[in-house]
């Protein structure tokens, strides 16, 4: 263990699944032309005025039950004034001094070498702002091309405390908030298209001691796995530069996935000074108990929870529990599986073994998996209740994906039915066993390792459909009786 | 409280104002007779007095969240100094 012990708080930015944008009527849905859902007010033309989206509240509050969080009796919008092509207003409209929702916590579950261990980490604030468009510096030379379409979508900005560890916690943090605002359905939570995107402040200090070292800020990280490898880097970079005397600079920093390191951002000449004001343009909004209330009735079930009750009611471990309730896509899936199988065990571990390898390999959400939670359940039944083995329900499950869903007809289709005609498997074993007196010999001086030529013999004539526990008892009894 | 040129060509530059060389002096000026006042209302007692966000005395309305926006690219893209595929062209800006 190294004498340094990392410090990590994170930023992240949900964007909010809204029909409407933030201050505006203008549709918010990602991958449209350019410009084309971008309306006056998402331009700042000179005249308009931001009105607040009901719907942006509503998640805003969801998310800070959720958290356990103080809620604001009174929020305010702010300005947060800078110059950018794709922010056309000149500023930002966002929250600075009170922000909808205050201090809150989140329960983590951190796998480590001695098994889950499970942390609180603080969550400071979480404030509702509006998302800038996008530049593209890449296109036309010596041109930045603007696309305002993003401009005005809601977002709300989640800053957790200086209470992360290290890399893993980061990323067990980042994944229950992913899980949760996907389950509240405040967001898609979709990375690859920027719905979650996340800020780290990293520092180290040496084990024990309780100020905290001077941090960098590593801005813009949009998977797990970067938010992962770019902490890595950066703590070492850090190790590095302290132990051979030097100093760390506060400063924001890029992490480059190519090469896998975090750089400087160009520092600019003077600090950032975004000379926060109230926007006259938007009132102070009251949250009434009655307005909390009507959310908190509309609450759903949430990761944690779910958790706990998969293990409760299907009598799953923990580590399955985590695995089939990560979140509520999965969950459901589970639950439908378990019920057409009858065995909640075999369910699970088709879904995260054949399932999620499957789901991997295509990158398909749970949501869109070929198979339906009915269909696999059913083609686990057919193994429970011994129509086919687990080796051809592979077979079946490849053919499910492929060509249809029915597991019963393509079973039927093809014949992959185990052999339960015993008088049929009993003429193959004597078969096999007549044909190969060698083996037979070596069984009987104890090399009883070539019963599994045997086995393999056997379901080869029989196209693997022999019941395997069948095909073994039949096996020994004539291998062991003699003649 | 007083400020020197420097703070003013500062300020000038956060808010992308244009200064000439004689300016910086007469705001010079000018600002410190703004934060002479600002001084002033500091001596007022205000213990006890709630901030008063906004003059106007009622709360947010909220706006159902419908979509009610048409798209109108072609014509918010007519008063653009350049457009180009649909994106508006602005000099080449790299952080």
């Amino acid at each position: 263990m190294s004498g340094w012990e990392t410090v990590i708080g994170l930023e992240v930015h949900v964007q909010l699944a809204t029909a409407s944008k933030i201050f505006s009527g203008a549709p918010n849905r990602f991958g449209a032309e350019p410009n084309r859902q971008a309306s006056a007010v998402d331009l700042g033309l000179p005249g308009v005025l931001p009105v607040l989206n009901e719907a942006v509240v509503e998640m805003a509050l969801r998310f800070g039950l959720a958290v356990e969080a103080q809620i604001a009796p009174v929020t305010q919008f702010a300005r947060k004034n800078y110059f950018y092509p794709d922010l056309p207003k000149g500023y930002q409209i966002s929250q600075l001094d009170h922000p909808i929702i205050g201090p809150g916590r989140l329960e983590i579950v951190v796998p480590t070498a001695a098994g889950d261990e499970t942390r609180t980490i603080g969550i400071t604030r979480a404030h509702l702002e509006e998302d800038a468009g996008k530049s593209i510096h890449d296109q036309l030379p010596g041109l930045t091309a603007v696309d305002l379409n993003r401009a005005g979508t809601p977002l709300l900005e989640i800053v957790s405390e200086p209470d992360l560890r290290s890399a893993t916690e980061a990323v067990a943090y980042l994944r229950e908030l992913h899980a949760i605002v996907r389950d509240l359905g405040i967001s898609d939570g979709n990375m690859n298209e920027g719905s979650m995107r996340c800020d780290a402040n990293v520092s180290i200090r040496p084990r024990g001691t309780r100020e905290f070292g001077t941090r960098t800020e590593i801005k813009n990280l949009n998977s797990f796995r970067f938010l992962e490898k770019a902490i890595e880097f950066e703590v070492e970079r850090q190790i590095e530069i302290l132990e051979s005397g030097g100093r760390i600079i506060q400063e924001t920093r890029l992490y480059d996935a190519e090469r896998n390191e975090t750089r400087s951002m160009r520092s600019k000449e003077e600090a950032e000074d975004y000379r926060y004001f109230p926007d006259p343009d938007l009132l102070p909004l009251a949250i009434t108990p009655k307005m909390i209330s009507a959310v908190a009735r509309s609450m759903p079930e949430l990761p944690r929870a779910r958790r706990e009750r998969l293990r409760e009611q299907f009598g799953l471990s923990e580590y399955d529990a985590r695995h089939v309730g990560a979140d509520r896509a999965t969950a459901s899936y589970f639950e439908a599986c378990a019920a057409a199988a009858g065995d909640a065990k075999l369910a699970a571990n088709w879904i995260m073994g054949e399932l999620a390898s499957l789901l991997n390999r295509e990158e398909l959400e749970i949501e869109h998996a070929p198979v339906t939670a009915e269909s696999l359940g059913t083609l686990i039944a057919r193994i429970r209740d011994a129509t086919i083995s687990s080796k051809i329900a592979k077979t079946v499950f490849d053919i499910m994906v492929t060509e249809g869903d029915d597991p019963d007809a393509i079973i039927e289709a093809r014949g992959l039915r185990q052999m339960s005609d015993s008088g049929e498997l009993q003429r193959l074993v004597d078969e096999v066993v007549t044909a190969n007196p060698a083996q037979v010999e070596q069984f009987r001086a104890g090399k009883t390792k070539v019963l599994g030529f045997f086995v393999g013999q056997v379901m080869k004539a029989t196209g693997g459909k022999a019941n395997p526990q069948q095909l073994n008892e039949l096996l020994r009894a004539r291998l062991e009786d003699g003649d | 409280m007083s400020i020197d040129a420097e703070q003013v060509r500062r300020i000038a530059h956060l808010a992308r104002i244009g200064l000439a060389a004689d300016e910086a002096q007469r705001y010079i000026g000018d600002l410190e007779s703004i934060l002479g006042m600002v001084e002033r209302m500091r001596a007022v007692p205000t213990d006890g007095v709630v901030p008063l966000p906004h003059p106007i005395d009622v709360g947010q309305r909220l706006r159902p969240d419908v979509v009610t926006e048409q798209d109108e690219r072609e014509l918010f893209q007519t008063d653009a100094p350049a457009v180009a595929d649909g994106f508006y062209l602005v000099p080449r800006v790299v952080e």
